[in-house]
């Protein structure tokens, strides 16, 4: 699938139509063409595609479970809703798809140094098992206000044996993770391979990330054919950098009936201003930054702006040349849920169907509700949730306001 | 008078040019100017001006707080050209432009391109931007009488340097070792071997840069390029001494030209 979306751009490698490309310093052009090489060289190589899967079956929990929301379908009185469980992964989400995949090339590259940004931690976590585990040595850069709100993250890639680099910078939010790792790598590119998180960044990341995780379309497909005998009528996936939904979308790009959104971070809404939302809604616009072409939040004269959303995950000024090219073709609607929305919604689906959402997403899961009462009953929708809400503990105890939870922060700090 | 003529007739009078830096807008436009000032009175023979960006991937960590600080004051693109307007109408050294790749994309690069000409640039470095990307920026720069200057790094192959080479105009910009703006680079270690394989590279006259620090490194640069560059060394002389500290360095440098 992604092949067919690769054919369909112009000739000049790592676009997506007019968006992708590898806009670094010079410094790092060998390495990425040796990147490139690589991924080249194992994508071409059918046997690294199995060896791929049994990780993912042996390590990880694939193929994740599709879950009928039974329950929740009926109380929007509206389609069937399906839910891919990427929450069931080793590590807690989507993102170990990518990271053990980029750990097989480290292996075949002979790099013995991983480094990643990390913005809700999901991927700095899933970095740190896939380097105990391959015996690699680890760094993660997080911006200083996610180390603030993503604690036990922290706490459980120090003890995996990483060391965690608090970013200052900017904003101290991911963009400035990436900025710091893209520094890094400039300096230690030798025996060090940068495991970047999202399909975002210069080729030939987005395209080597969103193979990768189009493992999740692909199963989708098998499944929601073998649960209903058909296609879905329309998807849900949450957008941040935009790796869960490429990898989603890819199993139904050439499926022109099957209806494809992106649900985006709206923040405190988007009249607001405080939001992360690139392609839903007009205040993204096209520009260069961290090494690729793409549709930014930045003011008119191409600096960055802050973004906002109560998930960290999906906290970031730009988004993958991919959705940005599917947006232009019309393949992919764009859309945005609040902060309010989706606290909403996380709570729906854990007393509806008890499922704990990771708050990135509940954006999809808020999404789907908003939307799912104008469908007909014979719909099918399918939603895919990117990871599971235990590392949200904090942030959602102190939006719910819950006595008992800050009864117990109070006496663990008085001792 | 071209940006090379110009290099090729001050090198008659002293072993290497010295080309200098400042961030605009930090930790002021006032300040800037007294840097210019001092740098016109040491004889500094170009000057690099820098336009802050929000996500400075190629810079460390001086000259990321820099660019940061700079926009929080609010400089914005209008008064950077304004200031170098200012600038290059008062001193005599080329003023070049260096700057990130979304400032000129935003822009357009023909309007970039009318803009810093019509502030009396002479060229432009732009980090982020390899030649490929360039696209009509080669000829828009040459039509407008601007010089754009690449950038050598240690880790191309000699395939890929002759590549940027043969796109070289005014000067290029060697690299001096890895990584990104700031930290101290060990001449001793090899500079000669990887100027000469720059050298190799390109027919005009080469500038090295990166971690250049003091006088005795400008000194070991004689014979292995053209020009010096030196950057955060200097703000962090502003920074840690003031407007003294920053006049008897750029005094050392001078002195080491020759
Ligand atoms: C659980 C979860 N979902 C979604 C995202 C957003 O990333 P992407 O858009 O690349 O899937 C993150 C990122 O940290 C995450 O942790």
């Amino acid at each position: 699938m992604l092949d067919s979306l690769l054919k369909n751009v112009e000739a000049r490698t790592g676009y997506f139509g007019a968006y992708g490309g590898a806009f670094t310093p010079e410094i790092l052009r060998t390495t990425l063409d040796e990147l490139i090489a690589a991924f080249e060289d194992a994508r071409r190589d059918p046997s690294f595609w199995e060896e791929f899967r049994t990780v993912m079956q042996t390590y990880s929990c694939r193929p994740t479970p599709l879950t009928p929301l039974k329950n929740l379908s009926e109380a929007l009185g509206g389609p069937a809703i399906y839910m891919k469980r990427e929450d069931l992964n080793q590590t807690g989400s989507h993102k170990i798809n990518n990271v053990m995949g980029q750990g097989l090339l480290v292996a075949r590259m002979g790099k013995k140094r991983v480094i990643a940004e990390t913005g809700a931690g999901q991927h700095g976590v899933a970095t740190a098992t896939m380097a105990a585990r391959l015996g690699l040595k680890c760094t993660i850069y997080m911006g200083a206000v996610d180390v603030e709100r993503q604690r036990p993250n922290v706490f459980w890639m120090e003890r995996l044996g990483a060391e965690v680099v608090s970013v200052e910078d900017g904003s101290a939010t991911l963009k400035d993770a990436i900025n710091q790792c893209l520094r890094d790598w400039a300096f230690s590119m030798d025996d060090t391979h940068y495991v970047l998180g999202t399909a975002c960044g210069p080729h030939p990341f987005p395209q080597m990330v969103a193979w990768f995780q189009q493992i999740i379309g692909q199963e989708c497909r098998e499944q929601m054919l073998a649960a209903t005998g058909r296609l879905p009528d329309r998807v849900y996936c949450c957008v941040g950098g935009g790796s869960n939904a490429t990898g989603t979308f890819l199993g139904f790009l050439d499926d022109e009936e099957v209806e494809l959104v992106g649900i985006e971070a709206g923040g405190e809404g988007l009249d607001t201003g405080r939001h992360a939302a690139r392609l839903a809604g007009t205040d993204g616009s096209p520009g260069v930054a961290q090494g690729y072409k793409t549709y930014f939040l930045q003011d008119k004269e191409g600096q960055m702006r802050h973004t906002h959303s109560v998930a960290a995950g999906l906290d970031y000024i730009g988004v993958s040349p991919i959705l940005a090219c599917l947006r232009e073709s019309g393949r992919v609607r764009y859309e945005a849920t609040t902060d309010g929305e989706v606290l909403e919604a996380f709570q729906t689906l854990l007393r509806r169907e008890g499922i704990i959402a990771a708050l990135e997403s509940a954006h999809a899961v808020a999404g789907a509700i908003r939307e799912a009462p104008d469908m007909g009953k014979d719909k099918t929708v399918l939603l895919t949730l990117s990871g599971r809400g235990d590392k949200d503990i904090f942030t959602i105890a102190e939006a719910l306001k819950d006595p008992g939870w800050q009864r117990f922060l109070q006496r663990k700090a008085g001792r | 008078m071209s940006v090379r003529t110009y290099i090729q007739s001050r090198l008659g009078s002293r072993k290497i040019l010295l080309m200098t830096h400042v961030i605009v807008g930090y930790p002021s436009l006032d300040v800037n100017w007294r840097m210019l000032e001092r740098m016109e009175q040491a004889d500094v023979d170009l000057v690099e001006l820098q336009m802050p960006f929000s996500e400075p991937i190629a810079d460390g960590p001086v000259f990321a707080r820099a660019n940061q600080e700079a926009l929080k004051k609010g400089l914005s693109t209008d008064q950077y050209f304004d200031f170098m307007a200012r600038a290059t109408e008062r001193f005599g050294f080329p003023h070049v432009m260096m700057g990130y790749y979304n400032t000129v994309f935003r822009l357009t690069h023909r309007t970039f391109c009318e803009r810093l000409r019509a502030a009396g640039g002479a060229g432009f470095i732009v980090p982020d931007l390899p030649i490929e990307e360039y696209h009509d920026l080669f000829p828009l720069s040459e039509s407008h009488g601007l010089t754009p200057v690449a950038l050598f790094t240690p880790t191309n192959t000699d395939a890929r340097l002759v590549e940027i080479g043969r796109h070289g105009r005014g000067f290029v910009y060697g690299v001096a070792r890895r990584g990104v703006t700031g930290k101290r680079t060990d001449l001793k270690a090899g500079i000669d071997a990887l100027a000469a394989r720059y050298r190799a590279a390109t027919d005009v006259p080469l500038a090295l840069g990166f971690g250049i620090a003091g006088g005795d490194d400008v000194r070991q640069l004689h014979g292995s390029c053209e020009i010096a560059i030196v950057g955060s060394a200097l703000l962090e002389h502003w920074e840690n001494g003031g407007e003294e500290e920053y006049r008897s360095f750029l005094e050392e440098l001078q002195k080491a030209r020759f």
